[in-house]
């Protein structure tokens, strides 16, 4: 009873709340609010799932957030400013992610800086270093220049196409995204040899560096893939917004970490995990959607969050780990 | 033998332990131990690992209680709830992580007054100034010369012991403890510290020593309690017999009667003048297929750092190694893996578990491509593989997908060797490899090694002589970094090998730089 409720107690709610939301507002069970729903954490979920990775090597990557509004900016500028087409600016902003990825594992890793201080470094330095190009405006079709000329680029239609578009006219290119990145991330995690590697070093670093493991390897490898997901993120946000918006992405590093927190506590994982980062950013997507039918005000947003986030934790924390003893 | 110290007359003594016996679970970890310590008297307490010394001492220092048994502090019963109460009763004990001792951050200064100011005497206030005085004066008494306002942090090694000393002796204690104070010192700072021991000794202090250096035991002692599986297994009073003391602490007992592997195979590795530490002299030794051969010493004598060296974890500060007849120098572990040479480290929960894997993931990490088609794990075919050594080995489990630290330390061990004997390798070290192996076990374990030898070389690092005595063809005798003595398990010369691991047969010049421990412990 008890291994039954750690294991399935976390979906049986999300369940629950969705039952909950669907009787109080028969709406919220129609496909237009679901496919809203996945759109609006799609995004949040692309970064959870990179943050998993680094998760699992007992690291932590506080950038996402910023690598995915640099990616964003980039983005921006390359089209806009340097009349780029949708794929070099897609080219360069993944190129920018692993790089940023490659850097923070150096970090870690060579430089010896503790994973959550080398990655607020990190994350500092990019709040800062894609405001200095436009001097810290936003950028946009037909913006004025410092020199005071006029931009001559324009968003490519072929990247906002990855933004706006719905495939069949339901499904958005965002959440095929997620979708797929999702299954991409859960299947080399838990079936690869790399990603079992990866668990290892999570759990005892000195045994898999004994065992053979390259472990520094690993651990650059799990921040690249972190920022390669935030920059895919950054790509998608901007392909949304349309333009380089400097204060987009504000939510999105502490939505992803909640959410990839909330996946330890589905299935009983006790353990970052792709398919629970997964249900973790559906279940704060469900629950948003459902009080915002139900005219909750936004400002409780956040409330709502935290309280997820709390009961997750004491789950995976006090449940899980007291059942294992 | 235990005994002997009961005969002295009680109210010289400081501390007296009667009967105390200690259980964590069904495993009795101290039984009967009858121990006293008088005024002005080094007692130095010896063991092996696991011996129950630290459960003896936490029991003195108030961390844990005693099962049954009473404790005589200065004649009044001693029942320490709290280390604090132990503190405050007069014991001091200085451990041997020297970091538990003192605050890093904080001031010279500070850390001697570190304990008068958690207690709250010294008011609210306390400047520097005033900090300053009062801890030049514990410092004066001590002979302690360093910079007061330093942080500890910047001193090194032996400056924080010294200064967790000085500490523990601003409370003028009756009774001082000292855990394996000199393991991170050097010769001169040892000296430093041995003058302290005797100028306390002088003024009365009874001093309970931890230590299986026998430097250190030669220098202070003048009373050895040797422990051994929770038990007392000897008291010797002066003149001190060393040798039989390590005898009492290593428990030696057996028959020397076994039959060893007569057929040696072709020689496989050989150390040609290694030099492991400064100073210390040079050794070589040859390794054969088909033989077991286990290096033996006290705790802290280079056999790790020798099994690191192998492993290609570090390099050897001289000599040579040669693999087959090859020159093998390994560039790291992953190296030394290519070439055929494996290791089980020593301490396997931090070295070798996965606690998030079951014993099928656990088993097959080192060598994962093999389970692998494209990159993905064959789950099936691991489980099997897994299966297959859970019955072979004899490993008690539910299902190959129990997680790992669910096992006994036996079970435990036995999947943690099992990695290295599931592939075929020129050279296997396994160092400690049945610290906390319950006898049982151990048989199983020794028995696997014996029946794949085959043609691979089988090294073995080990305190404990029974074990090296039970599973070895070949002993080699390991002391002060160098190996001194060599022994068919058939025919040991048990005094020599005795007096050898004592060191007691010294090289002539291997006596500098005697006290410093290098690397992992």
């Amino acid at each position: 009873m008890r291994n039954f409720a750690i294991r399935y107690g976390f979906l049986l709610l999300l369940l629950a709340i969705i039952v909950f939301f669907t009787v109080m507002e028969p709406a919220f069970m129609s496909l237009r609010s679901m496919v809203f729903v996945f759109q609006s954490v799609s995004i949040t979920a692309i970064l959870a799932l990179g943050v998993t990775a680094t998760l699992v090597v007992g690291g932590f990557d506080l950038s996402i957030g910023s690598v995915a509004a640099s990616s964003m900016m980039a983005a921006s500028y390359a089209m806009v400013i340097w009349g780029a087409g949708s794929v070099e600016a897609v080219a360069l902003c993944l190129a920018l992610g692993l790089a940023v990825g490659f850097f923070n594992g150096v970090l870690v890793v060579y430089a010896r800086v503790p994973d959550l201080l080398a990655t607020l470094g990190t994350m500092f330095l990019l709040l800062g270093l894609q405001l200095i190009p436009t001097a810290g405006r936003s950028i946009a079709k037909g913006m004025m220049l410092p020199d005071g000329s006029t931009a001559e680029g324009s968003f490519d239609p072929g990247f906002l196409f990855l933004g706006r578009h719905r495939l069949y006219d339901i499904l958005p290119v965002s959440v095929l995204i997620m979708l797929v990145l999702a299954l991409v991330i859960w299947f080399f995690l838990e079936f690869t040899r790399w990603g079992r590697v990866m668990y290892a070093i999570g759990s005892n670093e000195l045994a898999s560096r004994l065992a053979g493991a390259p472990v520094n390897r690993y651990k650059i490898a799990a921040y690249m893939i972190s920022g390669f997901s935030a920059s895919i993120g950054g790509i998608l946000l901007a392909a949304r917004v349309g333009r380089g918006d400097v204060s987009s992405g504000n939510n999105l590093l502490l939505d992803s970490v909640a959410a990839a927190l909330i996946g330890f506590a589905v299935l009983g994982a006790a353990k970052p995990n792709a398919f629970g980062t997964l249900v973790g950013a559906i279940f704060v997507g469900v629950l948003l959607q459902g009080m915002t039918m139900m005219n909750a005000p936004y400002y409780t947003q956040d409330f709502v969050k935290g309280a997820v986030l709390v009961i997750a934790l004491v789950f995976t924390f006090s449940l899980t780990k007291a059942a294992r003893n | 033998m235990a005994e002997t110290s009961h005969n002295q007359a009680p109210k010289n003594n400081v501390l007296d332990l009667k009967d105390v016996e200690k259980s964590f679970g069904s495993n009795r970890v101290l039984q009967g131990v009858n121990l006293s310590i008088s005024a002005g008297e080094v007692v130095v307490l010896m063991g092996a690992n696991g011996a129950g010394k630290s459960t003896l001492v936490k029991i003195i220092a108030g961390v844990h209680s005693a099962d049954s048994g009473t404790l005589t502090l200065d004649g009044e019963p001693f029942l320490p709830a709290t280390p604090a109460d132990a503190l405050r009763a007069g014991v001091c004990i200085v451990h041997q992580a020297i970091n538990d001792c003192v605050a890093p951050d904080l001031s010279v200064a500070q850390n001697l007054l570190l304990d008068r100011l958690c207690n709250g005497e010294t008011g609210f206030f306390f400047g520097r100034g005033r900090a300053a005085r009062e801890a030049g004066k514990i410092a004066g008494a001590l002979n302690l010369e360093l910079d007061m306002n330093k942080p500890v942090r910047e001193l090194d090694l032996a400056d924080r012991q010294l200064v967790g000393i000085s500490r523990a002796l601003a409370q003028n204690p009756k009774l001082l403890i000292l855990d394996e104070p000199t393991s991170s010192l050097s010769q001169r700072e040892a000296e430093r510290l041995f003058g302290i021991i005797e100028r306390l000794r002088q003024s009365g202090v009874a001093i309970l020593y931890i230590s299986h250096r026998m430097s250190d035991i030669r220098r202070l002692a003048d009373r050895i309690i040797a422990l051994r599986d929770g038990r007392i297994t000897g008291v010797f009073e002066k003149p001190l017999n060393y040798e039989a003391a390590v005898n009492a602490m290593l428990g030696h007992g057996m028959e020397v009667s076994k039959k060893i592997a007569v057929t040696r195979g072709a020689k496989i590795f050989e150390a040609r003048d290694v030099v492991l530490k400064t100073g210390c002299d040079p050794f070589s030794f040859s390794l054969s297929g088909g033989e077991i051969v286990a290096i033996t010493g006290l705790v802290g004598t280079g056999k790790s750092e020798l099994a690191e060296c192998m492993f290609g974890l570090r390099q050897p500060l001289a000599g040579s190694f040669l693999l087959d007849g090859k020159s093998y120098q390994p560039l790291n572990n992953r190296d030394a893996v290519r070439q055929g040479v494996f290791m089980a480290a020593k301490d396997r929960a931090n070295s070798s578990m996965i606690p998030g894997f079951d014993i099928s993931q656990n088993l097959t990490l080192p060598f994962l491509p093999d389970f692998t088609a494209l990159g993905t794990v064959l789950r099936r075919k691991e489980r099997n593989k897994a299966k297959e050594m859970i019955d072979w080995l004899g490993v008690v489990c539910q299902s190959d997908q129990d997680m790992l630290n669910s096992l006994s330390g036996g079970n435990q061990q036995k999947v943690v060797i099992g990695r290295w004997l599931s592939k075929a390798c020129r050279l296997l070290v396994l160092d400690e490899p049945f610290q906390g192996v319950d006898i049982r076990a151990r048989g199983d374990i020794g028995n696997k090694l014996r029946e794949t030898a085959g043609d691979r070389a089988t090294l073995l690092m080990t305190a404990e002589l029974d074990e090296a005595m039970e599973v070895s063809d070949r002993i080699l005798v390991m002391s002060n970094h160098t190996i001194v003595g060599e022994h068919r398990t058939d025919s040991v010369d048990m005094d020599l090998l005795l007096s050898q691991i004592s060191g007691a047969v010294v090289s002539p010049n291997a006596a500098a730089g005697h006290f410093r421990k290098d690397g992992i412990q």
